[in-house]
């Protein structure tokens, strides 16, 4: 079971993705953007920095790189696909995930851990987790403030103390299917009690769970 | 009366985001592109008639606050 | 009136025996192009020519010094084959003309140092310093320099993990802005900046070459401010933290690929200073053909596109055969090359224009013949009478009161309003991160963590610049202790007046001698530094502020590092450290309660220093909370803990200046009874955790209280 670690230009959580997976057992491996071949994986995660520097809007760019053909069919063929903050916000771009992504309420970039709620189960990203059980992930973004007009969007966490306006509290949202999910705050970065927390790991399990045929 | 003021960046300070859009641009297909450059448009309603008054007033802003004079220019325009 | 027109050299910011210089060295009149390289590379900033004299002064050698001064950044040996970068840089005069631009090609230029060597940059530290904030320029400068920072860090995908902000009038007109980063490498891919040898290639990797900061170097850096300098600024650079990303991928490719004989960035002095220092290091020539670099505008002339400051460019000296593989990995990384030269033999930097040879000078001319200058010092003679006047509190001071103001001081309270805007997690290595003494990084594959604190006072510089120097090594050294770190190596940001002053060049002296002495008795060798000089608005000098970044070596990393949110009921309160004097001279409660800078700081001990060091990098492996005692002195110390704690405390001891000393070499350690027994010649019991109160003798505060003004120091003045 493999998961393809999407690297845009100006990506720079890469790396900590590939630690964080690699350290629960998991096999992941980088692909470049102009990559147009995933077959050989069962399911990818975007993870977090600044693609094309966030330069004209954050995920805009990116959204049409190469390698978005193959994302759009893991995605339809229902492999889990993970977007991390800005992964998150190419996700939406690219209208797998409703809403968009807008300057945090307080204009300001956060970074710090957050205590969030799951808040549906039924994802590849909280599998193995509870509803109402309560996780601290770090927090690092700067348009981190979901929006979704179409009220469509399931929401999978919610900050417990809103810290950015994000719609209905949310943290992570899946598509209908649920295989789907972007997440603000990074699981990848709570992997171990030294870090500040190690919560991360229970997301990420639920991740690597759903790469296993059902 | 409605003013429409345009922010530029003068033209000799590097613009990262107009070339890195030229690039993406050029990706995609769009190769005759030159030059991308992202400027800023800011509309104010102000309260009055006296058109120059106005105009003199949204200068002054630009002056002091709406624009960086280190980074950019402005051109300010009352529409009417 | 009759219009005299300056010399072009004058212009320039040459003095007219530093052009006669020039004529002797090539024997005939300089071409603009050449003149325009020289006053670039002689400028102060470039040439260190007031204070290299006195920089050799410094202690550079250590058996795990691998690089020292001279490079473009400092070396250390960590062990497990792995090696360190560590370089500290300036950016203050460009951060004043435009904050949020300056401060984030500060952290752009200091990336680059470190990348060069073959490192991936790991950490960043900021010291910055400005006037006070009440004053909206103040503001201004401050919020922009914090969005600088973060905008580039943040983007640009390095953590920034430490850092410390000051306040002080003196700064108001010319704010400080120094930024640290460290960098990890495994041996075998160290990178120096030579040319290497003759048929080597020169290939310039990165943004294309435009008029930003023409005469930055010389002119931004190496003069006073005065009211007209907005009017004669170059134009301002303009960070782009994305290409400085691809950059870094880009050149860390080209390292693990072994593509690359040397490697040189460009930062002040641009092309003149990437070729004619990698040429005179190897003592090679070069030709350059300036038609090949790639442009951003159209018609640069010559002088122009040797003096740019354009961003994000690298300089790569690549063996002709390996030409094709490194352009290749430029175009992966979707970064823009040119091959614009190649080294040849002998020691000719030789640049052509449209054809026409513009250049044809001495390689190593630029940097080995630049001018040295003895320049005049004298000890201020009002110090006899400062020193003479101790600082006293009133009889009748309010302690809790005064406790209170310390705590919503904006540069004794909380700074989680600047570094939660800061990415300080990346790479998954911060261990301690910012907000504490010093910041800890673990070096992944080994049981090693690596601490780095940076420190500058310019208040105990300004009163005993001497004393002040030294002291601020000691204070460095004792923040890593605090994580369990021994110390290491140390780089420095010398922040001055105009050293054409005679009292600016004897602080400098003093500063560098002060350093130099404390350095020595720890065994730490200063492996790189930055001066800037001309720190001052309107004839008036800051206070000297030398900062220092020591980075330190925990081996083993603790298995709970100390932190000061870890106190608990009932646990004892100790001091640790020499009994402190009642001496408040430059201290932040003479500062905040007083309003004056008076009397002689008190003199630091090294024999102290090594022996409260060693005894609290041993407790840092057991004991749940070990602080610095700095700014503040004690009760401010004690305060934080109580306040990150969320728990009160019971000190006996009420007398307010020495509650608010701030005298070297103290930290206060907090315990269960019994958990660890200090030497008693250097360590007494001071209280007990408990309550939800702190209690300073008769004076009691109450901690949701301290907590409020600790938490809204800096947001309250920022938001109002």
């Amino acid at each position: 079971m493999r998961t393809a670690v999407v690297q845009f230009p100006g990506t720079n959580c890469e790396h900590d993705v590939v630690e964080a997976v690699t350290a629960l057992g998991g096999s992941a491996e980088l692909v470049w953007h102009r990559d147009t071949d995933l077959s050989d994986f069962d399911g990818a995660i975007l993870p977090g920095g600044f693609a094309h520097g966030d330069y004209l809007r954050t995920g805009a760019i990116a959204r049409f790189s190469p390698v978005m053909t193959e994302v759009f069919r893991l995605a339809d063929s229902g492999a889990p696909v993970l977007g991390i903050c800005n992964g998150f916000q190419i996700l939406c771009e690219a209208g797998l995930l409703p809403g968009a992504l807008i300057a945090n309420r307080d204009l300001a970039f956060i970074c710090r851990l957050v205590e969030v709620e799951v808040a549906d189960t039924d994802t590849v990203l909280t599998r193995t987790a509870t509803v109402g059980q309560r996780i601290r992930i770090p927090l690092n973004s700067y348009e981190g403030n979901w929006v979704d007009p179409t009220r469509r969007g399931r929401v999978v966490l919610r900050y417990v103390d809103d810290p950015n306006g994000s719609q209905q509290q949310a943290a992570a949202v899946a598509n209908d299917r649920g295989n789907v999910v972007g997440v603000m705050p990074h699981p990848e970065r709570a992997i171990h009690d030294f870090l500040g927390s190690s919560d991360g790991n229970l997301l990420l399990e639920g991740f690597l769970h759903s790469l296993a045929p059902a | 009366m409605r003013v429409r003021i345009e922010i530029t960046r003068r033209p000799e300070i590097a613009d990262p985001q107009g070339t890195t859009i030229r690039r993406a641009l050029a990706d995609l297909g769009h190769e005759q592109v030159e030059r991308v450059r992202v400027d800023r448009v800011i509309h104010l309603d102000i309260a009055g008639d006296d058109r120059s008054a106005i105009e003199s007033q949204a200068n002054e802003m630009c002056r002091q606050v709406l624009a960086n004079p280190v980074l950019e220019d402005f051109s300010v325009e009352v529409l009417g | 009136m009759t219009q005299t027109v300056e010399p072009t050299h004058r212009q320039l910011g040459m003095t007219d025996s530093e052009f006669d210089s020039v004529v002797r060295i090539l024997g005939r009149e300089p071409r603009p192009a050449e003149l325009a390289m020289y006053s670039v590379m002689w400028s102060e900033h470039c040439s260190y020519k007031s204070s290299r004299r006195h920089l050799g002064r410094f202690p550079t050698e250590a058996p795990w010094v691998v690089v020292g001064p001279g490079e473009n950044a400092g070396v250390v040996d960590i062990g497990d084959g792995w090696l360190a970068a560590l370089r500290i840089e300036s950016h203050n005069h460009p951060s004043y003309v435009e904050p949020h631009q300056g401060a984030a090609t500060g952290v752009g230029g200091i990336l680059r140092d470190v990348f060069t060597m073959g490192a991936r940059p790991i950490g960043l530290w900021d010291q910055i310093r400005f006037g006070p904030l009440d004053e909206p320029k103040n503001r201004y400068l401050f919020g922009g320099v914090v969005s600088g920072i973060a905008d580039y860090g943040n983007a640009v995908g390095v953590p920034t993990v430490g850092g410390e902000i000051g306040f002080d009038p003196c700064y108001s007109g010319n704010p400080l802005v120094n930024v640290m980063c460290l960098g990890i490498l495994k041996r075998d891919q160290l990178v120096l900046g030579t040319a290497g040898t003759p048929g080597t290639v020169a290939v310039l990797l990165g943004n294309s070459t435009g008029r930003d900061g023409i005469g930055g170097a010389s002119v931004l850096a190496s003069a006073s401010f005065d009211n007209e300098s907005r009017e004669k600024r170059p134009s301002v650079q303009v960070g782009d933290p994305f290409e400085e990303k691809k950059l870094i991928e880009a050149c860390l490719e080209l390292y693990t690929k072994g593509l690359v004989v040397g490697v040189q960035d460009l930062g002040a002095a641009g092309l003149s200073c990437a070729t004619s220092e990698p040429a005179g290091r190897a003592g090679v020539g070069m030709e350059v053909d300036l038609d090949a670099v790639h442009v951003r505008e159209p018609e640069m002339t010559a002088p122009e596109l040797l003096m740019s400051e354009s961003q994000e460019r690298m300089m790569a000296f690549v063996d002709a055969a390996n030409v094709e593989q490194v352009l290749e990995v430029a175009d992966k990384w979707e970064i823009d090359s040119a091959v614009i030269g190649v080294v040849r033999a002998g020691d000719t930097l030789t640049i052509r224009h449209k054809g026409e040879v513009v250049a044809e000078i001495p390689a190593a001319s630029l940097a080995d013949d630049a001018p040295l200058y003895d320049r005049p010092r004298a000890r201020p003679s009002e110090l006899d009478d400062v020193w003479a006047t101790e600082p006293r509190l009133p009889d009748d001071l309010d302690l809790a009161d005064a406790v209170l103001r310390l705590l919503d001081d904006p540069a004794i309270g909380s700074s989680a309003w600047v570094h939660e805007q800061y990415d300080h997690m990346l790479f998954l290595n911060t261990i301690v991160g910012p907000g504490a003494d010093g910041s800890l990084l673990r070096v992944k594959g080994t049981n090693k963590g690596l601490a780095v604190s940076t420190d500058g006072n310019g208040r105990l510089c300004q009163l005993d610049p001497r004393r002040g120097g030294a002291r601020l090594v000691f204070e460095a050294a004792l923040n890593v202790a605090v994580i369990g770190a021994e110390p290491m190596a140390l780089v420095d940001n010398l922040n001055f007046g105009n050293p054409e002053k005679p009292e600016v060049m004897w602080q400098f002296v003093e500063s560098v001698a002060g350093i130099s002495e404390a350095c020595e008795s720890l065994g730490v060798p200063v492996v790189g530094g930055n001066v800037s000089f001309y720190n001052e608005t309107e004839g008036v000098d800051i206070y000297p502020t030398p900062v220092v970044g020591l980075l330190g070596l925990a081996d083993p990393v603790p298995n709970e590092p100390p932190r000061i949110d870890r106190a608990e009921e009932g646990m004892e309160i100790w001091e640790i450290g020499p009994e402190p004097t009642a001496s408040l001279a430059g201290s932040s409660a003479e500062r905040i309660v007083l309003g004056t800078l008076t009397g002689r700081p008190t003199a630091p001990d090294p024999e102290v220093a090594r022996q409260v060091i060693g005894l609290v990098r041993e407790l840092a492996h057991t004991v749940p909370v070990l602080h610095d005692v700095s700014d503040g002195g004690l009760a401010v110390a004690i305060a934080e803990i109580c306040i990150a704690s969320e728990v009160g405390a019971t000190i006996e001891l009420g007398d307010p200046s020495l509650l608010f000393s701030e005298d070297p070499h103290r930290v206060v350690a907090v315990f269960e009874h019994g958990a660890v027994e200090p030497p008693g010649d250097i360590a007494r019991r001071i209280g007990t955790v408990g309550g939800v109160a702190l209690t300073l003798g008769d004076a009691t505060i109450d901690i949701a209280t301290a907590t409020d003004a600790y938490r809204e120091a800096i947001p309250r003045r920022m938001t109002s």
